[in-house]
């Protein structure tokens, strides 16, 4: 595919690792942290971390907004369908995130709820469309590049006055999750987290642009490489990460300058922002509460708002006692340090948020390289 | 989760949608988003949505840039 194989050439991806292996000074240690899923996803699944050399670490962030998802969000749509009798539509990847009571929106189905796994939000209207007669909701999730289309088909439902539609919105926010990374309380508590400079995310970028990243490179001197999800983009971003570091410059690069932009998809921020507005506080799984970190819908546009219509009361669930997510989205610990992975917790029976998606950085380590430390026997 | 891909735009079609060419797979998607999309465009593609255009002179750079040989990129 155009735009998708020349990025995942091998011999190119050699001489830019070739490349990373001459630059980096061997008395410096660089740790960056890529905060997109995708980008956790590419780096396990095509090996990029054995390409780099022993002191270039990278550290998963907590940009997978499946596994960011606190589980009282989840609860309200499970009580949703199975007591309220709504129809409820999400996107697959929600679909089998651990909730309370050892349900998930799958299990709550195989009890009889009515819940539909649909590939675009605009799918969830056209079934309200089609069961005038049901209460549809659309249990909608995401960054900023799924905000956009959530936020079309409020605007549609509101002009088509489809009124058995609704949305219950866990739209997140980027940048302040980045922010909340680099100052919250038990990151100074555990005073560990060796951040020299961020992959900034891909698709993310295209929306919101490279602009409100200067932020993060102005006030915490902090480098920021905006890198496409492909690898050879990848390895690129890092290396431009290393000669950042070692020319003492922390500014925002873009790397995936084939679609992202400065100002970013100008038309979907000015619509987001006429049906979006900022929360005063969401909670992240495995972050706790950041303030005006995600967004809820208008009151111009409350009929449509799943949270006014049935009257939903948030209750924050606590994780598993000895689930480290919450480190791990810090990058204070990694996969492999916490005692539930891959023993009680696995992709099959994700506990913690970090194995619930297969962008979260325990199920990439679990199915990419859990066993690369493990010595090879010959007997 | 914000998984989207790249994709050739074959069809304009009325209310800003559009059929775009996957690897062969042909498929409708909205271009509400990306309303100046024009035929043979190759846009990024999420969730039935176009959220972007590729620049093809910036891929092409891009790719030049990869297959730069190592410390010359003094020129930045």
């Amino acid at each position: 595919m155009k735009y998708i194989d020349e990025f995942r050439d091998g011999e190119r991806a050699r001489h830019i690792a070739a490349k990373i292996a001459a630059e980096v000074r061997a008395d410096v240690s660089y740790s960056f942290m890529e905060f997109c899923g995708g980008h956790t996803h590419a780096i396990s699944r095509y090996g990029i971390a054995d390409m780099l050399p022993a002191n270039v670490r990278m550290i998963h962030g907590p940009g997978c907004p499946v596994c960011v998802l606190p589980i009282g969000r989840i609860d309200l749509a499970i009580r949703l369908a199975l007591e309220r009798g709504v129809m409820l539509c999400t996107y697959g990847d929600t679909m089998r995130v651990p909730a309370s009571d050892g349900l998930s929106l799958i299990n709550a189905k195989a009890r009889g709820a009515d819940v539909r796994m649909v590939y675009s939000a605009s799918d969830a209207l056209k079934l309200a469309e089609q069961h005038p007669g049901r209460e549809v909701v659309f249990l909608a999730i995401g960054f900023e590049t799924t905000t956009p289309p959530t936020a079309l088909v409020l605007r549609d439902a509101m002009a088509r006055a489809a009124t058995n539609f609704s949305v219950l919105c866990c739209h997140v926010l980027t940048p302040a999750a980045i922010t909340h990374i680099l100052e919250s309380a038990e990151v100074r508590h555990l005073g560990t987290l060796p951040i020299d400079g961020f992959i900034g995310p891909a698709h993310v970028s295209i929306v919101i642009g490279s602009q409100p990243y200067e932020h993060f490179a102005e006030k915490y001197r902090k480098p920021v490489v905006i890198t496409g999800f492909e690898p050879l983009d990848v390895l690129q971003g890092i290396l431009m990460l290393v000669r950042q570091v070692n020319s003492g410059r922390a500014v925002v690069e873009n790397e995936f300058s084939r679609v992202v932009t400065s100002q970013g998809n100008v038309t979907a921020q000015a619509l987001v922002s006429k049906v979006f507005e900022l929360r005063e506080s969401f909670e992240w799984r495995g972050l706790g509460e950041i303030p005006y970190s995600a967004l809820k819908i208008r009151p111009a546009f409350a009929a449509w708002d799943a949270e006014r219509k049935f009257n939903l009361r948030y209750v924050s669930v606590p994780d598993h006692q000895q689930c480290e997510c919450g480190a791990i989205l810090r990058g204070v610990k990694r996969p492999a340090d916490c005692k539930l992975f891959g023993t009680v917790c696995t992709p099959e029976r994700p506990m913690g948020s970090c194995m619930v998606s297969n962008e979260g950085s325990c199920a990439a380590h679990y199915s990419y390289g859990r066993f690369r430390d493990t010595a090879v026997v010959v007997s | 989760m914000c998984l989207a891909i790249p994709a050739r735009v074959v069809q304009l079609l009325p209310s800003y949608r559009a059929v775009v060419d996957i690897a062969g797979v042909r498929k409708e998607i909205s271009i509400d988003l990306v309303s100046d999309a024009q035929l043979d465009d190759y846009v990024i593609v999420h969730v039935g949505y176009a959220i972007g255009k590729i620049d093809p002179g910036e891929a092409q750079r891009s790719l030049a840039l990869f297959s730069e040989l190592a410390g010359s990129e003094g020129v930045v």
